[in-house]
């Protein structure tokens, strides 16, 4: 038998193949040939058929019968043998077989080997894919060999161990003994190995973590060796473009890290060398840069002083301005992790920040997008959000989603107006209206609802973008339900923000019904239209047309249109008295304390009847506390929550006394059982069962603010607004100011007026007063069916560590504000 | 399934412009029909990318760091908590070494003499750490082992050359 072809010359042949098939030829014939070679156990050229098959199989074809014999050149005693064996148990075997144990014992001969480099092939192969089972067996002599002299060998075994440790954690205090002279080399190898030896034993256990600390005083030998590395003069040996050794300076900031982060001494003894790495190196080469980087995260990550924190940030803010976009993609990495510490030093990169939203790449182009959402504020917002929106209309569809999520939040959060809000929103679901989130619907709907002078200015610019195009559902669906909710508004011009439209109450429908035929409404969004369709049947004059196409409906092969056209029907025929209570304007929705989802707080006691877009979260329960404390102030009478309704056109009790309750009150026509309205939580707009036009013409005229209170330095002030469009609510916001030199800490606002009325009290803005009127506190109270205003208010703080505590009477409201 | 560790570098790959393997060194244990698939995917990936585009990405739960020199691509993949920076100049030292080695390497070098490829890699890299950072030191110890090998055939091209096979 002829000897088996060469490695080059097998390559060259299959390199010469010009098809698929014509290479899977050769490769076929050749295993053949190996594989009969293998079946006759022929030792000298095992090697070289193992290499063949090595060269195969990466390009892409079986080669798993020759796992065993890797096995046997291991095993032999030629050096050829052990290399080509070794590589190949690399490669062809993995832990997950039960073969590969059989090269335990191997190993283990070969970790005792004479000649170094078995010894060093031996521990490659065990630090590369050696199994738990393996190093179980195998700790012993790793251990053995860390304790060398000879180098070579003792930086394997330290990286040796390393794996061990991965694979077997509970064997790393035998490794412990070894590495207490590690760092005294002279050796670079060793001490690299030590140092990722020692990050790796750090980094898994505090305990060690604490011995390494206090007992083997790590940081001052790894600050003396990183220090003799800056110092030293040129080393050719470990030179990188000037800087010696940049490897083990990494590592060994790394370690530095870890020993620093939560421990002041350490962090205090290596502040200097930091600060001298940060100032010292050559940033002209990505190698100086990777030192520079590894030293920013350090001093981020430790207790470093002030100044060194800055040094850091500045160091990343010329990182942003390099012109290697690799330094510029760790640059806003790392911003990111330290926006939140660091604010106001990240601030100052801003410009620079944004500018990144244009760059090519796609992963700084999101780190830019995360980080410029982070420095969003109340100063900024405006031109930030021009550069956001900016990029949201041109950024690629992976990142529309995320950047719309972000936008809303922004805007939430830092709107300078509710004008510029709902600009922002409306230019969010034009341009990017596919991709917002599901929940962002309920919450802008939400937001419109509560902007209660904008609603006219909305449903234009909704109802102009769904003449646009009606693909995008979102928007389509907050479009319908505005329009079902403020249609009137829209047929009647009266936005003031801009030019009003002249839309007819036909157009209107036109468009709504076009929804519920088009093929691009998603089913929910049908659900929406029809539903506004159906509101407008109290705010427009036609009705029959409405009547019609719910009609049609009724017999609807969706489930959920038909259930909904079938109730609307219902109501038609049989409920029709019932009809503009349930259909009346929707109240303003309160958010709750937290910024988590939006809550309804209050409901009209009326249904709509098929929910789509409300949540139906439980009511806030605090508030009804605090009312029930409140009604204690007044001498404790039972709190019964009177569900009052009135008729305003009838005139105020005239000399108004406090306890007439229930003098010019009466019920309505309109059954509202008092006990099924009363739930834990006061119920406050109960203006459904009037008779009175949905949309209260009462003007806003301005009701002049009142000082309430004004003692010991605490000031505070009240100011009215009418909540539209129910006019027996008074909405009150105490304003609190303290004009001496502490602030008032654990500021509490209580108050109490008599059972008349009803009162909400909305969590405070905070609650502690800055001293000399640096900042106020404020609080909405919102009270029912005011009627000649008259108020208790207890007030509790803390200055200057003593706890203060107040009653007074409030009884100068001007007469505007419960008229 | 993926060892828990904090810093490692996973695998680096080898590859041509075509897609075509040169080199595959794994530091966990995948099976081979998994270490395939995840090769196919991410030299997709990466000959994807436009040449402006940064030597970074993620991919997966990973981090891809990769460097072209000529017309071999080399990959890195590393979890999240490295510097990337400092595995752009590993990449670059492991290139220094094969150039030292093969005398201005090119593709051809590592295609015909892959197994020497692997051989300098595991004397500067074991278990996906630099183990010497010595360029001299790794050139080195592979002469020796280099010559080890050499003493270890050359009785028997002697004996082949009497006819003695």
């Amino acid at each position: 038998m002829p000897a088996p072809i060469r490695l080059r010359e097998l390559i060259r042949t299959i390199r010469t193949a010009r098809t698929q098939a014509e290479e899977r030829e050769m490769i076929q014939k050749e295993c053949a040939a190996i594989r009969s070679s293998f079946r006759e156990e022929d030792n000298t050229y095992r090697c070289r058929n193992v290499a063949k098959l090595l060269y195969m199989h990466m390009l892409g074809y079986p080669a798993h019968f020759g796992q065993l014999e890797c096995l046997k050149l291991i095993a032999s005693q030629k050096f050829t043998d052990k290399r080509i064996g070794y590589l190949g148990a690399m490669l062809l075997l993995d832990e997950r077989q039960d073969v590969h144990l059989l090269m335990t014992n191997c190993i283990k001969n070969d970790l005792n080997h004479s000649t170094q480099y078995v010894q060093g092939l031996a521990l490659c192969t065990l630090g590369c894919m050696g199994s738990s089972e393996m190093c179980r067996d195998l700790a012993g002599e790793v251990e053995k060999l860390l304790k060398t002299s000879n180098s070579y060998l003792r930086k394997k075994a330290a990286l040796c161990a390393v794996h061990v440790i991965r694979k077997v954690p509970e064997l790393m205090e035998m490794f412990l003994p070894a590495t207490k002279n590690l760092l005294s080399e002279k050796n670079h190898g060793v001490l690299h190995t030590s140092v990722v030896l020692l990050t790796e034993m750090c980094e898994r256990s505090p305990d060690m973590l604490a011995h390494f600390r206090k007992n083997e005083k790590l940081v001052p030998q790894l600050v003396r060796i990183l220090k003799n590395l800056i110092m030293s003069g040129y080393s050719p040996e470990h030179d990188v473009s000037g800087i010696s050794d940049p490897f083990l300076q990494v590592r060994i900031l790394r370690l530095l890290r870890i020993l620093g982060k939560s421990d002041d001494d350490s962090s205090e003894a290596m502040n200097d060398i930091l600060a001298q790495v940060a100032t010292n190196t050559e940033t002209s080469k990505n190698v100086g840069n990777a030192i520079l980087y590894e030293t920013v995260l350090t001093i981020m990550d430790i207790k470093s002083e002030s100044g060194l924190r800055v040094l850091a940030i500045n160091i990343l803010g010329r990182f942003l301005l390099n012109n290697d976009k690799n330094i510029r993609y760790v640059a806003l990495t790392s911003l990111l992790k330290t926006v939140q510490t660091d604010h106001n030093a990240v601030q100052r990169h801003r410009s620079t920040i944004v500018d990144c939203l244009k760059d090519l790449d796609v992963s700084i182009k999101r780190r830019a997008m995360e980080l410029s959402f982070a420095l969003v504020n109340g100063n900024n917002i405006r031109g930030m959000m021009k550069e956001l929106l900016y990029f949201l209309d041109s950024c690629d569809p992976e990142f529309k989603a995320d950047c719309a999520s972000g936008v809303f939040l922004a805007a939430e959060k830092y709107a300078p107006s509710k004008r510029w809000h709902i600009d922002t929103i409306m230019r969010v679901l034009t341009t990017a209206g596919s991709y917002v989130r599901d929940d962002s619907v309920p919450n802008l709907i939400q937001l419109i609802t509560n902007s209660v002078e904008m609603h006219a200015y909305t449903v234009q610019r909704l109802y102009k973008a769904l003449l646009d195009d009606i693909s995008q559902q979102p928007l389509v669906q907050v479009a319908s339900w505005c329009i079902g909710e403020y249609g009137d508004l829209l047929v009647s011009g009266q936005c003031e923000e801009e030019e009003p439209i002249q839309v007819t109450e036909d157009e209107v429908l036109d468009v709504l019904e076009g929804l519920l035929v088009s093929n691009l409404s998603a089913a929910v969004t049908r659900g929406y239209s029809l539903t506004a369709i159906m509101k407008l049947s109290t705010r427009f004059s036609g009705v029959n047309r409405i009547k019609k196409v719910v009609s049609i409906y009724g017999s609807s092969i969706d489930v959920e249109l038909q259930q909904r056209a079938v109730e609307y029907n219902a109501l038609f025929k049989k409920y029709d008295h019932m009809r503009p209570a349930l259909l009346e304007r929707m109240p303003i929705m309160e958010k709750s304390a937290s910024n988590g989802p939006t809550e309804i707080v209050q409901t009209n006691g009326e249904t709509e009847p098929s929910v789509v877009d409300s949540k139906h979260p439980p009511p806030v329960s605090q508030p009804a506390n605090q009312a029930n404390d409140l009604l204690d102030l007044l001498g404790g009478n039972d709190v019964v929550p009177v569900i009052q309704t009135t008729v305003p056109t009838k005139p105020a009790s005239a000399g108004g006394e406090l306890l007439d309750l229930l003098g010019d009150l009466s019920l309505s026509g309109v059954p509202t059982p008092a006990p099924s309205v009363a739930t834990s939580q006061p119920s406050f707009l109960l203006d459904g069962l009037s008779s009175q036009p949905l949309f209260n013409d009462i003007a806003a005229a301005a009701i002049p603010p009142m000082t309430a209170y004004n003692k010991n330095g605490l000031k505070i002030d009240f100011t009215f607004e009418r909540a539209n469009p129910n006019p027996n609510v008074a909405v009150i916001t105490i304003h609190a100011s303290n004009s001496t030199e502490a602030d008032m800490t654990d500021f509490v606002f209580q108050a109490a007026v008599p059972k008349t009325f009803q009162l909400q009290l909305l969590s405070p803005s905070s609650n502690v007063v800055p001293a000399l009127n640096q900042g106020t506190v404020t609080q909405v109270i919102r009270v029912l069916n005011p009627q000649k205003l008259r108020m208790r208010i207890k007030l509790t703080y803390t200055l200057k560590g003593s706890p203060v505590q107040d009653l007074a009477e409030v009884n100068n409201f001007p007469p505007q504000s419960w008229q | 399934m993926y060892m828990q560790s904090i810093h490692l570098m996973q695998f680096m790959l080898l590859f041509s412009r075509q897609g075509k393997l040169r080199l595959q060194k794994w530091y966990v244990p995948l099976s081979d029909k998994e270490r395939k698939k995840i090769s196919r995917d991410l030299v997709q990936t990466i000959l994807a990318r436009k040449p402006k585009m940064c030597s970074f990405l993620e991919w997966r739960d990973l981090k891809i760091v990769y460097k072209r020199y000529a017309s071999l691509y080399f990959c890195c993949a590393v979890e999240d908590q490295d510097n990337e920076l400092i595995t752009l100049e590993i990449i670059h030292r492991y290139v220094e070494l094969l150039d030292k080695y093969f005398g201005s390497v090119c593709e051809l070098d590592i295609i015909f003499n892959f197994e020497k490829a692997y051989f300098i890699l595991d004397e500067f890299l074991l278990g996906g750490e630099a183990q010497e950072t010595s360029k001299k030191n790794v050139l080195k110890a592979i002469e020796q082992a280099d010559l080890l090998q050499e003493e270890a055939e050359a009785p028997r091209s002697v004996l082949e050359e009497i006819g003695l096979t």
